[in-house]
């Protein structure tokens, strides 16, 4: 229980993707200037996470490093996740085209997102000190990290779009105007989350 | 040789991929807490860069054009596992500096764009030229802002302590991501700034000459 809720804290809050670790900052800065488009990234990038680590972790752990090719990791995750992408784009073109209106395209852009590529290797490396000591690394606890690290991923997204969303309505110097201004906001969210991990 | 120039000036300078374009952040943003990190980062990315560009341009006119992006990661990918392998063997304090970045040049879209936007229509010289001076041009960005980092944040250079006074924020992500936003406002503001300035030099020369044509 107590290893449940130190992944979901260290996910979310203190270890976030974007504020702590500064993975995926490129969909953070590009799509986060309305609310509802940086929601449903937030969502599809959730998504991909998930499936991405329940491929990639069994085929690392029980291919991959019994057979020792374990080296070509970064050439197999990459291909794996390319492919993932381009599958689920069909499936969900085919199932819901509503939803693929939605989420379409953000889609395609989430294959070059570090994020997803970030998460499936931290979860096959040393993550000891989130899990604390005894408890070893399975499925279970990499799909739940991935989880919620894609849920803090979207909850920075959302707070950052709204806040975008405001500075809309002000005046900005002509040189502070676009990417700029919105890196000193996201300086100020950065500096909320950083609160987090001196609790933790 | 005028072509060469105009490259490496925009590679360098007037598309910085860093401060222009505003790609490859994710690195930029978590390795500029201190110089070094960001020096190494930088160069990892110019052979990287080079190398991809290369044999990117050599392979343009055997990619069918359908599936050019999977042989363009196919190429990085293996070059970054190559860099990896060569890292961990000969320079390790390195490759646990760079730790979890190493492997996400990969999905570094300054190399991808390149390859993308530049190697897949020139030539192989005019691609490794590119390449290497937008690497340089990242390097050149990433130490810049790495020194500016380091030095308030920790009151060092490189490792080398000077000063005792620190603004620890600095060394976290979000004085990164301020450093990071007022470099590309004043690089931004400066450009355009010497932009201005030969233009309004190009205006008073054509004027001239039209002054003297009509007398």
């Amino acid at each position: 229980m107590a290893t449940f809720i130190a992944i979901i804290l260290s996910a979310v809050l203190t270890d976030n993707f974007i504020t702590t670790q500064t993975y995926g900052i490129c969909p953070f800065l590009g799509v986060s200037k309305k609310t509802s488009s940086a929601l449903g990234m937030g969502v599809a990038v959730t998504l991909v996470m998930v499936l991405a680590t329940a491929v990639t972790y069994p085929i690392y752990t029980f291919v991959m490093v019994p057979l020792e090719f374990d080296f070509l990791e970064i050439i197999f995750f990459i291909f794996i996740i390319a492919s993932l992408v381009q599958m689920l784009e069909m499936i969900i073109r085919k199932i819901s085209p509503s939803l693929y209106k939605a989420m379409g395209v953000y889609l395609p852009l989430i294959t070059t997102n570090c994020a997803v590529l970030g998460v499936t290797e931290l979860v096959i490396g040393d993550m000891s000190n989130i899990l604390g000591a005894g408890v070893a690394m399975n499925m279970g606890w990499a799909l739940l990290y991935a989880l919620f690290a894609g849920v803090g991923f979207t909850l920075v997204m959302v707070i950052m779009s709204g806040l975008r969303e405001k500075l809309n309505y002000y005046k900005t110097s002509k040189a502070l105007a676009g990417f700029p201004i919105a890196m000193v906001t996201a300086c100020f969210i950065c500096m909320a989350f950083y609160v987090f991990s001196l609790i933790g | 040789m005028n072509k060469y120039k105009k490259i490496t000036l925009d590679g360098l300078i007037f598309q910085n991929p860093t401060f222009m374009l505003v790609l490859g952040t994710c690195p930029t943003l978590a390795m500029i807490k201190s110089a070094t990190s960001a020096v190494g980062m930088g160069l990892t990315v110019v052979v990287i860069l080079t190398l991809s560009n290369i044999i990117i341009s050599a392979l343009r006119k055997v990619i069918p054009n359908s599936v050019r992006i999977p042989c363009y990661i196919v190429v990085i990918a293996t070059l970054v596992t190559f860099a990896r392998m060569f890292l961990d063997k000969f320079l390790p304090d390195l490759h646990d500096m760079l730790g979890g970045f190493l492997a996400l040049i990969v999905v570094n879209c300054i190399i991808l764009g390149r390859a993308e936007a530049f190697a897949s229509k020139h030539t192989v010289p005019e691609a490794a030229v590119d390449g290497i001076a937008n690497g340089l041009g990242f390097t050149f960005a990433l130490t810049l802002m790495g020194i500016i980092c380091e030095f308030f944040g920790k009151g060092s250079l490189f490792g080398v302590q000077i000063m005792n006074f620190t603004i620890g924020m600095l060394t976290q992500p979000a004085g990164a991501f301020l450093i990071y936003g007022l470099s590309i406002a004043v690089f931004t503001y400066v450009i355009d700034a010497i932009e201005r300035a030969r233009r309004v030099k190009a205006n008073k020369l054509a004027r001239k000459n039209l002054l003297k044509e009509a007398a």
